[in-house]
């Protein structure tokens, strides 16, 4: 049987296509037992994992929490809004401290670009990103792609636009690595100010225009607009913002063909997306939570088999 | 690499249509009975199985799932090849009914062993019994034996017995193998 390329998942860029294939296909047994009365099995039980989250989250980290229990791993999380980070502990000091409590796994959130792929480099002990400031969110564009898989049979020959804030998403970044590198186009849409100068040079074309990209695409994937990373105005005002760049059931209604409409949440209701489209039968906004257990799952349990005794 | 047949087509059989009918004695009409095969080659055993239930007994709605172990295993992270794992297909409760388990060789045990936790997670069942095609006997490392065994058969260690499905290998056939 294959087995990862990788040790760590630090990035969509540092994996393959066939990686990909691997964590989709364990993931498909995954999302069965997961839905089966008694929802656990016991592979990860001699392993330890901490999850340290130097940024606010609820959905990925409640979502890696799940994952690692429905595996039997022993789990310890912590925020470091309650560690000894405030006290001025560097990160290799307070990971390789909590190492040395036998931890075998770490799962980290952090504000800093590349600090999961530093952490790699310093520690040791498998390392899973669980989003590196505007660099990388890999798991959450594995369950992106693998709802758009469930709901449209491949991701191979879609049409996949990004809608919002790409500059400073790590869920964009991540999504156009992974969907590219599986055969899929994408395009971004969003406001000049918050499409980054280089995405041309990524293969990714710019449409400014919500509508056209609508018409264009199979899937739009709505991206929150990050208040708490906008240092400057980008745009001038939050109802402009949702005039030009907030998808709508009438605009949805007024398509000639039905798409998909995904968020990776926390959505903002009557920002990004109106509340009817995200109620609605076109959007896969809960099935992509159900599918960030299974998919999470996989990576831990994959990545997990190459740790040896 | 050597290998001696052990089992051919007519042999194989006899014996599934000796095991059917064991079954039927003991189970009746299976109202309250189920067939679970496991994933990856008992899953061939089970079919024909339940196609000589159904056509020779006539067993109207036949239960049968598939089960897989392979995150129940206890050599997760042990063994020097990754584990690979199949399909699940399990749309039934198993609570208060009678599982049979078939697998197409009991060897050490280890496999039916995780089955048996594995199946809990689909509710827990009255009894729970095991049909194989072989039982390798002396090779067990867990008190584990079979209620329903078409051969027995005597192998080393170095030796592997090879089952072959029509279905799935072109042939009806049980091999014994020398590495």
């Amino acid at each position: 049987m294959k087995e990862l390329s990788v040790n760590h998942l630090i990035g969509i860029k540092h994996i393959t296509k066939q990686d990909i294939d691997l964590i989709f296909e364990t993931a498909d047994h995954f999302k069965e037992v997961i839905n089966r009365p008694i929802k656990k099995v016991p592979s990860l039980r001699d392993i330890t994992i901490a999850n340290i989250f130097f940024e606010n989250s609820t959905r990925t980290k409640l979502s890696f929490e799940l994952a690692q229990k429905r595996l039997s791993a022993d789990v310890i999380s912590f925020s470091a809004a309650q560690s000894s980070v405030k006290k001025g502990e560097t990160l290799v000091d307070t990971v390789n401290n909590i190492l040395s409590m036998k931890v075998d796994m770490v799962v980290m959130r952090h504000s800093s670009p590349g600090a999961a792929h530093f952490l790699s480099e310093n520690v040791k002990a498998s390392i899973v990103n669980a989003g590196d400031g505007a660099h990388e969110h890999p798991t959450q564009a594995l369950l992106d792609s693998f709802t758009i898989r469930e709901k449209l049979g491949d991701v191979g020959g879609k049409k996949i636009v990004i809608v919002g804030d790409i500059l400073h998403s790590r869920v964009a970044l991540s999504n156009i690595f992974a969907l590219q590198m599986q055969g899929a186009e994408v395009k971004v849409c969003g406001p000049k100010t918050l499409i980054p100068k280089y995405i041309e040079s990524l293969g990714v074309s710019v449409e400014p225009n919500l509508r056209k990209a609508l018409e264009w695409c199979d899937v739009a994937n709505m991206l929150r607009v990050q208040n708490e990373r906008l240092d400057v105005n980008y745009f001038p005002s939050t109802r402009e913002y949702t005039q030009q760049y907030g998808v709508t059931k009438e605009l949805l209604d007024s398509l000639n063909k039905e798409i998909v409409i995904m968020h990776p949440g926390p959505i903002n209701r009557g920002v990004e997306i109106s509340s009817d489209v995200a109620d609605s039968q076109q959007s896969v906004i809960l099935e992509q939570v159900e599918n960030g257990v299974a998919v999470r799952m996989a990576v831990i349990y994959l990545l997990a088999s190459k740790i040896k005794n | 690499m050597s290998q001696k047949l052990l089992l051919n087509a007519k042999e194989i059989n006899i014996i599934l249509h000796r095991l059917a009918c064991q079954l039927v004695e003991k189970h009746l009409d299976f109202s309250n009975t189920v067939l679970v095969g496991m994933q990856p080659r008992g899953k061939y055993l089970a079919d024909r199985i339940k196609k000589i239930l159904e056509e020779e007994y006539q067993i109207q709605n036949l239960a049968l799932g598939f089960l897989d172990i392979t995150f129940f295993r206890d050599d997760f992270r042990r063994g020097e090849k990754p584990l690979e794992a199949s399909e699940t297909q399990i749309d039934f409760l198993v609570e208060d009914k009678k599982v049979v388990f078939i697998d197409d060789v009991l060897y050490t045990g280890r496999s039916i062993n995780a089955a048996l936790t594995a199946i809990q997670s689909f509710g827990r069942p009255s009894e729970v019994e095991l049909l194989t095609l072989i039982d390798r006997r002396f090779s067990r490392h867990l008190p584990i034996q079979p209620d329903y065994r078409g051969r027995q058969v005597d192998a080393i260690n170095n030796e592997k017995v090879l089952v072959k499905w029509q279905d799935n290998d072109g042939e009806d056939a049980v091999y014994l193998v020398t590495k």
